[in-house]
């Protein structure tokens, strides 16, 4: 689903994030990418969605070549890919349902399609029923599973999420991370950054470790 | 493709009440857009009612052909029949020796003392009245060297002066609208651009999730050049109304002015074609600012 060969980047002003990164991710796997604030991860997801191209190295994804991918084709390579955020990213002025809906507009998905498809993706996320509130009378548990939801609901192949539980307490952020580890039994292909190991050892998958851009560790968790 | 029709009703519908939740500046920019189109509005009708004016003397100009006293009536007919087949004539007046004479005599007052005169002393006249497109003070003065060689032709005189000045004031306010029409139909793109730039500005969040879940640039240009549009169509139309309201306000006047010159002059507003296009250039303008202001935007928001 995801290989990186040889992947460097570095921002204009100099500053090399990442240095000849090369793993790969097959299919319908899940893995935990981590490493301390500034080894590289916000970075290496940027990547994966065409936030940042790279400098060197090539990316694939989804069978995709990132480094050959044409400007105009990168909101139709987006759609394959599910990105939740730390800090949610949702629309204030908007209610929960017009939210989640929204990679569903962007596609120009059929109005009752779009109904039908939230509505299920609400429901996995535990959130049906709270669909014409507005996201700033949620808390911060349910905002976060109404970013996932949103990233859910036109059934990417692909999920990232940027320390999806930073804010959450202990129970909450389990039971976000239980659910990605739900996505993944259905057959997503699932990326977490976090610096929190209690999840890595929970789950027991694979990790990806960044230090000062370079990758130290690349299998089982340590 | 009806619910791609329909996502476009949604947009423009969506892109109404984005500009009613800021009525202050949509009204100052819908305010300032249509002063801006209503001041080279005014100025085509003052030239298009002046061209009005114009033709309605046939240009303003007139040859005035005098035959030597040797022409007798029925050659000047002749000669009059023929210069009317001329393409740049509409058509030639024949004064007989006798009706300028009689006209003379009604108008001068002198009738008795010309009566002593033992023959006719006035020559016949033809007035040449040149058609509309060839009222230009060239292609007048090169007619009046031909008609001057013509052998029945004693003299052709023609009244260059004003004919001159008039059109010389006229192509000058045709050019004078042109620059200004170009002038302001700049001042309405900046306008608009700023407001729509202020506009992404204000939405920079959003426009930046829906990029981030795959928006195409399309999709996120399609609202703000919905707003464009439709500032410059409401511009448009306010720009109609002042033109309307100025003409009110002068056409009494004028009216005074055109009966004190025994004209039935009316003044013309817009017609109904010429208010569609008011209309039209509004949108496009709105439209070429906002797709300008957001191009430049949303490169600004991308990698390469």
């Amino acid at each position: 689903m995801i290989r990186f060969s040889q992947v460097s980047k570095r921002y204009p002003n100099g500053y090399e994030a990442l240095k000849r990164i090369s793993f790969t991710l097959e299919r319908e796997k899940m893995a935990f990418l981590v490493g301390h604030s500034g080894a590289g991860k916000s970075t290496l997801l940027k990547l994966i969605t065409l936030v940042e191209r790279s400098s060197h190295g090539q990316i694939v994804v989804n069978s995709k070549n990132l480094v050959k991918l044409p400007r105009r084709q990168i909101p139709y390579f987006r759609r394959e890919v599910g990105v939740i955020f730390q800090d949610h990213k949702l629309l204030h002025d908007r209610t929960v349902f017009d939210n989640v809906a929204l990679p569903l507009v962007v596609s120009d998905v059929g109005h009752r399609e779009t109904g039908r498809r939230v509505r299920a993706a609400l429901d996995k996320v535990g959130l049906l029923g709270k669909e014409r509130l507005y996201p700033i009378t949620l808390s911060g548990g349910e905002q976060q599973r109404v970013g996932i939801a949103r990233a859910v609901v036109n059934r990417p192949p692909l999920l990232l999420a940027d320390e999806p539980t930073g804010n959450l307490d202990a129970q909450l952020s389990d039971e976000i991370m239980d659910l990605f580890h739900q996505f993944n039994q259905y057959g997503v292909t699932v990326i977490i950054a976090t610096h929190e190991h209690r999840h890595i050892q929970r789950l027991n998958k694979p990790v990806l470790e960044l230090q000062d851009g370079r990758l130290v560790h690349d299998g089982a968790p340590r | 493709m009806r619910a791609y029709l329909l996502r476009h009703v949604q947009v423009l519908l969506a892109s109404l009440g984005q500009l009613a939740r800021m009525p202050g500046s949509t009204i100052m920019s819908v305010g300032v857009i249509g002063i801006t189109l209503a001041l080279p509005g005014l100025l085509y009708l003052l030239v298009a009612n002046a061209e009005r004016v114009s033709s309605e003397w046939h240009g303003g100009s007139h040859v005035s052909l005098f035959l030597h006293d040797t022409v007798d009536n029925d050659q000047a007919r002749k000669l009059a029949a023929q210069l009317a087949k001329r393409m740049d004539v509409d058509l030639v007046r024949v004064v007989s020796a006798e009706q300028a004479l009689s006209e003379f005599k009604e108008l001068s007052g002198f009738g008795e003392a010309l009566d002593a005169l033992p023959a006719n002393p006035l020559p016949s006249l033809l007035v040449v009245i040149p058609k509309a497109q060839y009222g230009q003070p060239t292609t007048l003065e090169k007619m009046v060297l031909e008609l001057k060689s013509l052998p029945a032709v004693e003299l052709a005189q023609l009244d260059m002066e004003w004919v001159q000045r008039f059109h010389v004031i006229l192509t000058l306010t045709r050019r004078a609208l042109i620059v200004l029409s170009v002038l302001l139909a700049l001042a309405v793109l900046l306008i608009v651009s700023n407001t729509i730039r202020l506009a992404i500005v204000n939405r920079r969040e959003e426009i930046e999730i829906i990029q981030l879940i795959g928006g195409t640039d399309r999709f996120i240009r399609r609202p703000f050049l919905y707003s464009g549009m439709l500032q410059g169509f409401l511009g448009g139309g306010l720009a109609i109304v002042l033109i309307a309201l100025c003409l009110h306000l002068l056409r009494p006047p004028i009216q005074v002015l055109a009966s004190l010159y025994g004209s039935g002059f009316r003044v013309v507003g817009l017609s109904v074609v010429e208010s569609l296009t008011v209309l039209a250039i509004g949108m496009v303008l709105g439209w070429l600012a906002s797709r300008w202001s957001v191009g430049r935007h949303l490169t600004r928001m991308q990698p390469a």
